[in-house]
């Protein structure tokens, strides 16, 4: 994450560029490989779903917390669905305590808008009383060990911990809501899914880890559907793309999407 | 976590784009960008600064530095830092909505810079910052591509050496059609909102977002739309400073 400020030795910058030219990766990979994805569901007892996703040496556990409150003034008729990211102390040297500061703040609304996009829930059917009381889904990513590509694997553990996730279920009875102490599966509409693609030089690769992150001039993140419509895309980083790259990455992003989908 | 004001896009019901030649809601062509009007030096204590009306969307840019980076840490050894601050002022929406930074503000400053940096000689100023503060003062749809079009002018202005100027703006598609620069209602009630930024000279985009759903195809088209867009703002940007330094068209093509 560029924001960490990590002084980058100019020999590492420089065997990654020169490795990179000659169509590998420093760890082995080749250019558009994804490193192993490991996805466990059900890992949390109390949460209302969960699931942690090992991307590599990458760690996210993804906990759903759900329950009743009060709809947003302007959507009175639809629940609601916030995404909250924290970068632990513990997922990297560089990661100190303290309130979320920007990478985790565009970790968690980029994922956001991905299953915000894709309506991933039907939102009608989450309201008990219009205007009072609403189902309320909390997606929070929690960052255990940073090794780069923190979008694709919270992207990931997101639908996974919404999928397996259940709610419990109110009934309205002379105005109040009352727990039946009965649960019952989230349904979802779509799966959204996160590929993050990094340029180096004139290198285009998937799935960026720790290092190259710390040298790639831009990143792209394309999130699809299981329709391959796009539902959120995000360009960070100091450098920018040709129309040709982008829609290069565009076609590459719906190739390996079919890959994280096996995870599910 | 602040509760912020969420928009839940319209699902996406038709699968083809509609050629229709129905006027928007405020009269516009599909192809039309809003009226803009910019103004460089307009801050008497900015190093540079720049003011831009993009419809309804007002926004004042002020750039500070390249100056001694505080706290230090944050320095780099190598370039100078292009900080840029997002904020949208109470009074700027309907109902009011709090000064205080929302995830959304930090959110649209990184996205900023980003899409900024890449056209500034950062590394002819290494360890020090380049502030750039944005302040929407009224908020009617696109206010980040507003806010980078202004924070263009102002770098220059500031007399910061750049590679290019970066022109923003969206396109989206609004009742199945695709449209540029989008307003607040289309932003609110459209399909999806695309914002771009381009570099003209360069031909390098250097931010792109999206919210809600797009078919491929049509997202592609909509990169090509606002890049149209954006070919036009980077004239009315390059009149403004011509404005602001006296330069002629005739001077201009003595150079």
């Amino acid at each position: 994450m560029s924001s960490r400020q990590g002084i980058v030795s100019r020999l590492k910058q420089k065997k990654i560029h020169e490795v990179l030219a000659s169509g590998k990766r420093m760890d082995g990979r080749g250019l558009e490989e994804y490193r192993d994805i490991v996805v466990k569901t059900g890992v949390m007892e109390k949460a209302h779903g969960s699931a942690e996703v090992y991307l590599g040496k990458t760690r996210v556990l993804v906990g759903v917390s759900i329950q009743v409150g009060r709809p947003f003034s302007d959507t009175p008729d639809k629940g609601v669905l916030m995404c909250n990211a924290e970068f632990t102390p513990l997922a990297h040297p560089t990661f100190e305590p303290g309130p979320p500061r920007a990478p985790a703040i565009e970790l968690a609304r980029v994922v956001d808008r991905g299953l915000r996009s894709a309506e991933i829930l039907d939102f009608d059917k989450l309201v008990l009383i219009e205007g009072r009381d609403v189902y309320m889904v909390f997606v929070d990513l929690w960052v255990l060990s940073y090794d780069g590509n923190l979008i694709d694997a919270a992207a990931l553990g997101a639908v996974a911990a919404l999928r397996t996730a259940k709610r419990p279920v109110h009934k309205v009875k002379d105005g109040k809501i009352e727990l039946t102490g009965k649960m019952k599966a989230l349904k979802l509409r779509k799966e959204p899914l996160a590929v993050t693609m990094a340029k180096i030089g004139d290198s285009l690769i998937v799935d960026p880890n720790a290092d190259e992150e710390e040298v790639m001039d831009a990143r792209l993140t394309v999130t699809l559907d299981e329709d391959g419509n796009i539902c959120t895309i995000q360009k960070a980083n100091w450098e920018g793309f040709t129309v040709e790259e982008l829609h290069k990455a565009l076609d590459l992003a719906q190739e390996k999407v079919a890959e994280l989908r096996a995870h599910l | 976590m602040s509760k912020v004001k969420k928009k839940t896009k319209k699902r996406t019901t038709k699968k083809t784009t509609k050629k229709t030649t129905k006027k928007r809601y405020d009269g516009r062509e599909a192809n039309e960008l809003r009226p803009i009007k910019i103004e460089s030096g307009v801050l008497p204590n900015a190093d540079g600064s720049a003011y831009i009306e993009m419809g309804r969307n007002k926004v004042l840019v002020g750039v500070f530095g390249p100056r001694e980076m505080h706290p230090k840490r944050f320095s780099k050894p190598d370039r100078a830092t292009l900080r840029c601050r997002y904020h949208m002022s109470p009074f700027s929406v309907s109902p009011r909505r709090s000064p205080a930074p929302s995830r959304r503000d930090t959110e649209i400053g990184m996205v900023m810079s980003w899409a900024l940096e890449p056209a500034v000689f950062l590394d002819r100023y290494p360890r020090s910052v380049i502030d750039v503060y944005a302040e929407v003062l009224e908020a009617d749809g696109g206010t980040r591509t507003a806010c980078i079009n202004a924070a263009t002018v102002a770098l220059v202005d500031a007399g910061i050496p750049m590679r290019d100027l970066v022109a923003s703006c969206a396109a989206g598609k609004v009742d199945g059609r695709l449209i540029l620069d989008l307003g607040d209602v289309e932003d609110k009630e459209g399909e999806a909102d695309v914002p771009v930024a381009y570099m003209p000279k360069l031909e390098k985009v250097t931010l792109l977002q999206m919210d809600g759903v797009l078919p491929p195809e049509e997202f592609k088209e909509c990169i090509n739309l606002a890049i149209e867009g954006c070919k036009q703002i980077y004239e009315i940007q390059r009149e403004a400073l011509k404005k602001k330094y006296g330069i002629t068209d005739e001077e201009e093509a003595e150079e």
